[in-house]
């Protein structure tokens, strides 16, 4: 920055005076001072979290690349080297992935994963869904898409059959969260409308639900679904373990996504209501064209959180007996022949879930400000 | 000028919770008719008039529009929403819609006319107020001039035989009052039915064929301009309030 011998007001100015209101110092020296070590409580701050930091960071480089053995080796060299062990990796990623998906027949698991995200990819795209031809395009084809997962999963047209319960890994995770937060958001919806609406049966079961669902943990959910359900029901009706579970993640995650959906229903102004009923649409039409899409875009940010939330507590069936992402990870280290390692399979699976949230996260905001922005060119 | 009557309150009553905000309305407006309401706030004005499209309920007496009983249990309000316009004091644009979108939902959804057609209806009606050039904008990019005579335009692509104005300008700054008040006496030449709650006196002197004063939830003068603004006013309510909005 430039000194210059009076201030503002004509007073002379003090050597390492503050510098006038409204003058910020830019650079990132300035912002260091600023920002870490403008006082000596914060310098003290600063340089201990800082040591901290290092030392973390240092005993990860450590393990990861100084003794971490990269090349292939056995389970005995790896525990001498003292660091990971990628040769552990290199041997159970599939397992780790696919559980116990037939292992020649994983590439159809992989296979689908990529069509999803793939398909994901495609929708998350805002150009993908501007018009309305393009939105209905869209719906085909993640219908197609969807069918062709169901098919590389399940078998058929030639493919061998898969029943459900080999289905494992991150496909079982990504199936688990996508249906479940799709379904959740339906019956979401519908919740959370009903809450708000003028009949009192309606109300009173919307409430009802949503009081008694988020009185009750998920994994106590997951229990009852895995075991009551079965007892409860008739005997002829066999309902798959993977669908018991979707089950209880779509009931959990509706109650909690309701109740976010009514605060943006709240924060819609009541002229708004009045508007569009005043032009003569219908209370569905309303909904739909006026109030929701305004609603939901207030919410996006807590719904995203919600879907993260749900996402990662898709680990939760493992309690019930299936082998989704942390499962397969659990299995992994369960072999006699690498007995001991686990820290491996827990990082990779933890990088996986990081991805898949922090991207969420970062599409959430770029969703909010893009619709922020008035000038929205479709 | 008059021929039939289109709207009819029937010693109409109605209560928010304890409070009756409408006692024993009654009022026959005949087709093609300008009325301008006033009253101090408070009075039932806007309840007055959001009964008659079923925005709000009321608990005694009926109200006909064109001959049907305005009732939201047996879905007659809903029908003849569409036929009435609604304009509001603060716009209640639709803010994620651009202007144009705003003016093609009611046809589309409500008439369920094409595409296009509701796209050449909405800019014809926009050209009526002035407003064509701002067509693809979005409300929140418009003065509030602007976005009151879209509001307008929305109502009208609808192609109503009445419309409903809730105190339309008084939410506006004082030099964009004359625009929206121009696009509605272009609009009153036009022989369509109006209701006017305003304090826009100029307005209804010139333009209302009777002008309505309600207190309390009551009609307490229902006159033509040419005897309400009348010095010989009689009633000395009507004379107070008038004399309280004209002096300042």
């Amino acid at each position: 920055m430039s000194h210059s011998a009076l201030n503002r007001i004509g007073e002379p100015v003090q050597p390492n005076a503050l510098p006038p209101p409204g003058h910020v110092r830019r650079g990132p020296r300035a912002w260091l001072q600023r920002n870490l070590f403008s006082n000596w409580v914060d310098t003290l701050v600063t340089l201990l979290l800082a040591a901290l930091v290092a030392r973390l960071l240092y005993r990860w480089v450590v393990w990861l690349f100084v003794s971490g053995t990269w090349h292939p080796a056995d389970i005995r060299t790896c525990i001498d080297g003292g660091g990971a062990c990628w040769a552990f990796l290199q041997d159970k990623w599939r397992l780790i992935l696919f559980g116990t998906f037939p292992y020649e027949q994983q590439w159809r698991a992989g296979l689908a994963l990529v069509l999803f995200l793939a398909a994901v990819v495609l929708s998350a795209v805002p150009a993908t869904w501007s018009t309305g031809e393009r939105r209905r395009w869209l719906m085909v084809g993640w219908l197609v898409v969807l069918g062709a997962i169901g098919v590389l999963l399940a078998g058929g047209f030639g493919l061998p059959r898969v029943e459900a319960r080999f289905w494992s890994g991150l496909p079982l995770t990504v199936m688990l969260a996508f249906v479940g937060m799709i379904a959740a958001f339906g019956l979401a919806l519908l919740l959370a409308l009903g809450r708000r609406s003028t009949m009192p049966v309606i109300r009173w079961i919307s409430i009802g639900y949503i009081e008694l669902v988020r009185g009750v943990p998920l994994i106590s959910l997951l229990f009852m679904a895995n075991i009551m359900l079965p007892i409860v029901l008739p005997r002829d009706l066999v309902i798959p373990n993977l669908m018991r579970a979707q089950l209880a993640f779509v009931l959990f995650f509706a109650a909690y996504m309701a109740e976010i959906i009514r605060g943006g229903l709240q924060a819609i102004p009541l002229g708004q209501y009045a508007a569009a009923k005043a032009l003569g649409l219908t209370y569905w039409q309303q909904m739909r064209v006026i109030i929701l899409p305004q609603a939901l875009r207030v919410v996006i940010p807590s719904l995203v959180n919600i879907f993260i939330a749900g996402f990662k507590d898709t680990s939760l069936v493992v309690y019930v007996g299936m082998s989704d992402l942390l499962g397969t990870a659990q299995a992994a280290k369960a072999d006699p022949k690498w007995y001991g390692l686990f820290m491996e399979a827990y990082v990779f699976i933890a990088a996986i879930y990081l991805i898949v949230c922090a991207t969420m996260s970062w599409y959430s905001r770029y969703l909010e400000r893009r619709l922020a922005n008035p000038e929205r060119g479709s | 000028m008059a021929s039939k009557p289109v709207i009819v309150f029937d010693r109409v009553s109605k209560w928010y919770g304890p409070t009756q905000v409408l006692r024993d309305v009654s009022l026959t407006v005949m087709s093609g008719e300008r009325i301008v309401v006033c009253g101090p706030s408070g009075s039932g004005k806007s309840t007055l008039i959001g009964c008659i499209n079923g925005l709000q309920d009321y608990e005694r007496g009926t109200i006909r529009v064109t001959g049907v009983t305005v009732s939201e249990r047996e879905g007659t309000a809903h029908d003849l929403r569409a036929g009435i316009g609604m304009v509001f004091q603060q716009f209640n644009l639709f803010p994620h819609l651009t202007v144009l979108e705003n003016c093609t939902i009611g046809p589309r959804l409500v008439q369920g006319i094409g595409e296009d057609a509701a796209v050449s209806r909405a800019h014809a009606v926009l050209g009526r107020v002035q407003i064509a050039d701002q067509a693809h904008k979005y409300p929140e990019q418009l003065s509030g001039g602007q976005q009151q005579r879209v509001a307008i335009a929305r109502a009208l692509t609808m192609q109503p035989r009445i419309m409903l104005f809730d105190e339309p300008t008084s939410a506006l700054d004082p030099e964009m009052i004359r625009e929206v008040l121009d696009v509605m006496t272009e609009l009153a030449s036009s022989g369509i039915t109006m209701i006017v709650v305003t304090h826009e006196m100029g307005f209804a002197r010139h333009v209302a064929d009777r002008v309505l004063m309600m207190d309390r939830g009551e009609i307490i003068a229902d006159e033509p301009p040419s005897s309400f603004f009348s010095t010989a006013q009689p009633n000395t309510r009507v004379r107070g309030f008038l004399d309280q909005i004209l002096t300042h």
